[in-house]
């Protein structure tokens, strides 16, 4: 029943994306000024029956509706109500058609609220989002339909890997893709910009909304990804320079090269064709990343059951769209003659891009190296952490000066007098950074460096708060928080790295483990059951040496049902100043527990700062509304 | 002769150009310093010229009955079904680890038997099996 209404839904949807194809291209060839009103209705049809495919699909994950293999494969009558709902995205072909709607409406929104702009501009953006929609719906449609069938109805389902039944995964994926198929809309203006000759601030105007919202996604689906990553993977860590976490990022410098030369395009009308490349290539890296995870080259824990043909689909539509978005842009390509004065805001933003374009670059590298060579040579490498630390940390340093100094410099050419203001500052900097190597410990050159640079960039944003207090002109906040936030992020990240403890050992129920400055009580352990699960729960008792503070963990093992699978859960201690962290293993039922214990200065710090980067976006958003 | 803006233009190009040249020669070298190569038990018997003492990953099946745990750490042994290395490490398992299931440890080479791991990689799916591994059992099964 479902399965039927869901897959005609989808046909229902293929038409109409057809349909808008068609009407918008004859009304490109009419006189009117106006968008013809059935263009607008039929997109509003799309956008409508897309959202009810996907909450079909719902309704089937909800009433654990086993006819249809999709909720067969990832549902069990037993999961919470919360992980049914969100479990709908928490597979390939139920993720596939949350991307589709969110081309779809991302789609309708912008014909909506893009009515100033010239017609033909906004009817070519129209027609390539929705050849883009076409491509998915087919391969929906072809390869991973969401609401095939089984027969005989199953009568129990195969639930859903109990690492992902996590509330922060269940935000994830929504947030990530509004941020990664939000790239969409303009790499189609992009295009449509090429095609229509709609350069130029206007096309600038039209997109810089669009760009805005997707960075703040983005940001914030990478930020709670981390999160998840440093609670449930019981690892500690919170970055690993993972093949995943790597393709996440890679749109994520593109996007924010993209924002900073954004400016550049609407406040002097220049590096159009700049603009235009990022756009393509945010889009574009954004497919790779989903190409390489969904295939099967990279593993990971996005790496649903692998299926070659899914692969091959998207490498090809991909190709697709990467060749004609170049074949394209050559022929439209138009010279512009750059006249930069070497102090001027230009080229500070223009600074900023080359600094996100060799971030970009490394990280590719790295990351498509181990693929490459295995191909080629058949052997097999992967590139660790150390290496995109030693390129990438040391140039953090002069790129977070930039970052201060940058917003400061005016357009064209600059009259600033900042020479003694910022070694001031650079001195007090200084004068901090020696104050905590010496009362809290020694670190390497680099880390005194980049301490020194997190701590100029933050008084000198602290600087720009009190001039806007001022001032009273808040339209400078927003870049100032998340300036201020990235500034906190690589110190608060510093220290963090430089002061955490971490140790490992054995314990057997009833022992106590002594290290430096803290006595571990393993005292005793309990049993809980749970709805879809049993606990085994550890109880640990934790003496501060120092100050004799005592403190109570209890990590858990849990081993879930449907599908059989132990997880660890960390038990963490979140203060203002550390977290405590600490997780138990257990290995073929022996009486010794593995037990790792960290303690972790500012963890805290680190996530609220890098909430505010995300927030200082989303503050962009609403103060530019108010201005309009 | 060259004008002054012509010979500017010049100088920074090739400014760029030396400037570029020097990035991706370190970017390539500090890739080769990091590289961690895969190997399997098998493969660290026979190579004469395996690295001690240099960072690497050793893949292969947990063999049965092999785990043990003291105090300080847990060891097993590795298999490719032709040939074992013992591997030691401390601190907490990832939750698929198991005897006679795929597992990959990141850590030094002690000697050709003996192997120190500060990592056992996370593997996320029951299912899911190293595509490196995977194919060492394919070889050896023949």
């Amino acid at each position: 029943m479902l399965s039927n209404i869901g897959t005609s839904l989808v046909v229902l949807v293929l038409i109409l994306s057809f349909l808008i194809i068609y009407t918008a291209t004859l009304d490109l060839n009419t006189t009117s000024q106006l968008v013809k009103k059935s263009i607008y209705k039929l997109s509003l049809f799309q956008t409508t029956f897309t959202i009810l495919i996907f909450l079909s699909l719902i309704i089937g994950f909800i009433n654990s509706d086993f006819s249809l293999i999709n909720v067969y494969e990832n549902s069990h009558t037993t999961k919470p109500f919360f992980y049914k709902v969100a479990g709908t995205w928490g597979n390939h072909e139920g993720s596939l058609l949350l991307w589709i709607n969110i081309l779809v409406i991302f789609s309708y929104l912008f014909l909506l609220f893009n009515s100033t702009h010239d017609k033909k501009y906004r009817l070519y953006t129209l027609i390539v989002q929705n050849i883009l929609i076409l491509g998915f719906l087919f391969f929906l449609l072809l390869n991973s339909n969401p609401f095939n069938s089984i027969y005989p109805i199953p009568i129990e389902g195969l639930g859903l890997n109990p690492i992902l039944q996590d509330p922060a995964l269940a935000i994830h994926p929504p947030l990530l893709y509004v941020g990664f198929v939000g790239c969409s809309i303009y790499f189609s203006a992009a295009i449509s910009s090429l095609l229509s000759g709609y350069g130029g601030k206007l096309f600038a105007r039209s997109i810089k909304t669009w760009v805005k919202v997707s960075w703040c996604f983005q940001t914030l689906g990478i930020i709670v990804g981390s999160v998840w990553a440093y609670y449930e993977l019981g690892w500690g860590g919170f970055w690993f320079w993972d093949p995943v976490e790597n393709a996440s990022l890679l749109p994520w410098f593109a996007i924010t090269a993209l924002m900073h030369s954004l400016i550049v395009l609407e406040k002097r009308n220049t590096l159009y064709s700049w603009v235009i490349i990022l756009c393509l290539t945010t889009f574009i890296l954004s497919v790779t990343g989903t190409f390489l995870v969904r295939s099967g080259i990279l593993n990971s824990v996005h790496t649903f059951a692998s299926d070659p043909s899914r692969g091959i689909y998207i490498l090809s539509f991909l190709s697709l769209m990467i060749f004609s978005a170049l074949i394209i842009f050559f022929i439209k390509y138009k010279k512009e003659t750059y006249n930069f004065n070497l102090k001027s805001r230009e080229i500070f933003i223009l600074a900023n891009n080359w600094f996100m374009v060799f971030f970009l670059v490394t990280v590719l590298i790295g990351m498509l190296y181990p693929i490459f060579l295995d191909v080629l040579t058949n052997v097999k490498i992967s590139v660790g952490p150390p290496f995109f630390n030693i390129i990438i940390i040391p140039l953090v340093v002069p790129f977070m000066f930039l970052m201060a100094i940058g917003p400061k410099i005016g357009w064209i050419k600059s009259q600033n007098k900042i020479f003694y203001k910022v070694s001031f500052l650079i001195l007090i900097a200084i004068l901090i950074n020696l104050f905590i190597f010496y009362f809290f410990g020694k670190y390497s050159f680099l880390t005194n460096l980049i301490f020194i640079a997190a701590i100029f960039l933050i008084l000198h944003s602290f600087l720009d708060i009190k001039k806007i207090i001022t001032n009273k002109n808040k339209i400078e906040l927003p870049r100032i928080i998340s300036h201020l936030s990235f500034g906190l992020l690589v110190l608060f990240i510093g220290i963090n790295h430089q002061f955490s403890i971490e140790e490992d050992f054995n314990l057997k129920v009833g022992e106590i483990k002594k290290t430096n400055n803290y006595e571990i009580n393993f005292e005793n352990i309990k049993i809980k059951e749970s709805k879809n699960y049993k606990a085994v729960i550890g109880n640990f008792k934790l003496t501060n040496l120092k100050n004799n503070l005592v403190q109570y963990l209890e990590p858990e093992i849990r081993i879930y049902a449907n599908p059989e699978t132990l997880t660890y859960e960390a038990a963490i201690k979140t203060k203002i100043s550390s977290d405590l962290y600490l997780t138990m293993s257990n290995v073929s039922r022996s009486d010794y527990y593995n037990i790792k214990f960290q303690n972790k200065p500012f963890m805290i710090w680190i996530w609220i700062s890098a909430l505010m980067i995300a927030l200082g976006g989303f503050m962009q958003l609403i103060l530019k509304k108010n201005e309009d | 002769m060259l004008t002054k803006k012509v010979k500017n233009r010049i100088f920074f190009l090739i400014f760029v150009l030396l400037v570029s040249i020097a990035t991706i020669f370190f970017i390539i070298k500090s890739l080769n310093k990091n590289i961690l190569y895969f190997s399997s038990p098998t493969e660290i018997k026979q190579r004469e010229d395996i690295p001690f003492g240099k960072a690497m990953r050793v893949g292969g099946m947990v063999k049965k009955d092999s785990i043990t745990i003291n105090q300080k750490d847990i060891q097993f042994i590795v298999t490719d079904f032709k040939n074992e290395i013992l591997i030691s490490y401390s601190g907490t398992v990832p939750n698929l680890f198991a005897e006679e299931k795929g597992v990959v440890a990141e850590g030094k080479l002690k000697d050709k038997n003996f192997f120190i791991a500060d990592r056992i990689l996370a593997k996320h799916d029951e299912n899911y099996m190293p595509p490196e591994i995977k194919e060492i059992i394919k070889k050896n099964a023949k």
